[in-house]
C-alpha cells in the first residue's frame, strides 16, 4: 500500500502509555482525513492502537509487523463523524 | 395497494445513532486517588494520561495518603503542629520518595523498581504527571484531607486544579467511568 502520510513518529523502545499517549497529542496537530505513520516496538501497542481506534473513530489503516518493528498507518477523524 | 415501509427520517437515524453511542461510551473518566504507593499512583496517572489521549474529559481527584505525591520533591517538613509535621517525617511527599505497598525494603524496592522501570522505557510517575498536565487533566487536591494533614498550596507542586471537595469529585463523576485506587 502507497500512503502520503503527514507526519511520522517513531516510538520505538517506548512502552504503555507512550506510544498512544505521544500519538494522540500529535494528531490533535492534524487535519481530519491525514495520516500519520507509527513505528512501535510495544507488543502491547498492537491490541491497544485496535482499541484506541475503535474508542476515538480515529480509523486504523494499516498494521503489520516487520522485523520486531510495528507499523501502524492512522487517519484523523472527520468532524463530526459518529464513531 | 400495500403500505411500503416508511423509511425513518435522517434525523431520527442520527439520534438512534447517538443514543447508542453515549450507552456504550463514557466520555468521562474520573479517578480517584486514594493511595499514595507507588504501585497505585503509577497505573492511576498511566490511566489518567491514556483517557486523555483517547480524548476523555479526564480528572483525578487526591485525597489521603494519594495527596503525598503531590507535594512537591524538595519540601520536606509540612504540617503546622506537630502530629503533622511528624506525618510529613514519617511519609514523606513527592512523587519521587513513594513508597512501594509491598517488598518496599526501606527504599530498596521503589530503587530497584524504578531501574526495571528506566531499563524499560517505562515513563516515570513524575513525567506522566508533567504529561498528564500538558494533557488537560484536571488534577484536583482534596481541600478537606489538606487541612486534616497539614498540607497547604504552597507545599504542593503547580499546574493542579483549585483544592475542592467531595461534592465536585462526585459531580464530575455522574456519567464517567469511576475508579478508586
Amino acid at each position: 500500500m502507497n500512503l502520503t502520510v503527514a507526519m511520522s513518529l517513531n516510538l520505538k523502545g517506548m512502552s504503555c502509555p507512550l506510544p498512544i499517549v505521544k500519538t494522540a497529542k500529535a494528531m490533535k496537530g492534524l487535519t481530519p482525513g491525514q495520516l500519520v505513520e507509527v513505528l512501535a516496538t510495544d507488543p502491547g501497542s498492537v491490541p491497544d492502537f485496535k482499541a484506541w481506534s475503535r474508542a476515538t473513530g480515529n480509523a486504523l489503516v494499516e498494521a503489520r509487523e516487520e522485523a520486531g518493528v510495528f507499523h501502524f498507518i492512522l487517519k484523523k477523524k472527520e468532524e463530526g463523524v459518529l464513531t | 395497494m400495500s403500505i411500503a415501509t416508511v423509511e425513518k427520517p435522517p434525523l431520527a437515524v442520527f439520534a438512534e445513532q447517538l443514543a447508542e453511542k453515549n450507552a456504550e461510551q463514557a466520555e468521562k473518566l474520573v479517578i480517584f486517588a486514594w493511595s499514595g504507593e507507588l504501585d497505585k499512583i503509577w497505573p492511576t496517572l498511566i490511566l489518567a494520561t491514556t483517557g486523555a489521549a483517547m480524548g476523555k474529559e479526564t480528572t483525578v481527584f487526591f485525597t489521603f495518603w494519594g495527596l503525598f505525591p503531590l507535594v512537591k520533591n524538595d519540601v520536606r517538613i509540612t504540617g503546622e503542629n506537630w502530629m503533622q509535621k511528624m506525618l510529613s517525617v514519617m511519609n514523606r511527599g513527592g512523587d519521587m520518595h513513594l513508597k512501594l505497598s509491598k517488598m518496599n525494603f526501606a527504599g530498596a524496592g521503589p530503587a530497584m523498581m524504578t531501574h526495571l522501570a528506566k531499563e524499560h522505557h517505562v515513563a516515570s510517575p513524575d513525567e506522566l504527571l508533567t504529561m498528564a498536565k500538558e494533557m488537560g487533566v484536571h488534577l484536583i487536591p482534596c481541600q478537606m484531607t489538606m487541612d486534616l494533614l497539614g498540607l497547604k498550596r504552597e507545599d504542593l507542586i503547580d499546574g493542579l486544579d483549585e483544592p475542592a471537595g467531595a461534592t465536585t469529585a462526585l459531580a464530575e463523576a455522574q456519567g464517567a467511568i469511576t475508579l478508586f485506587i
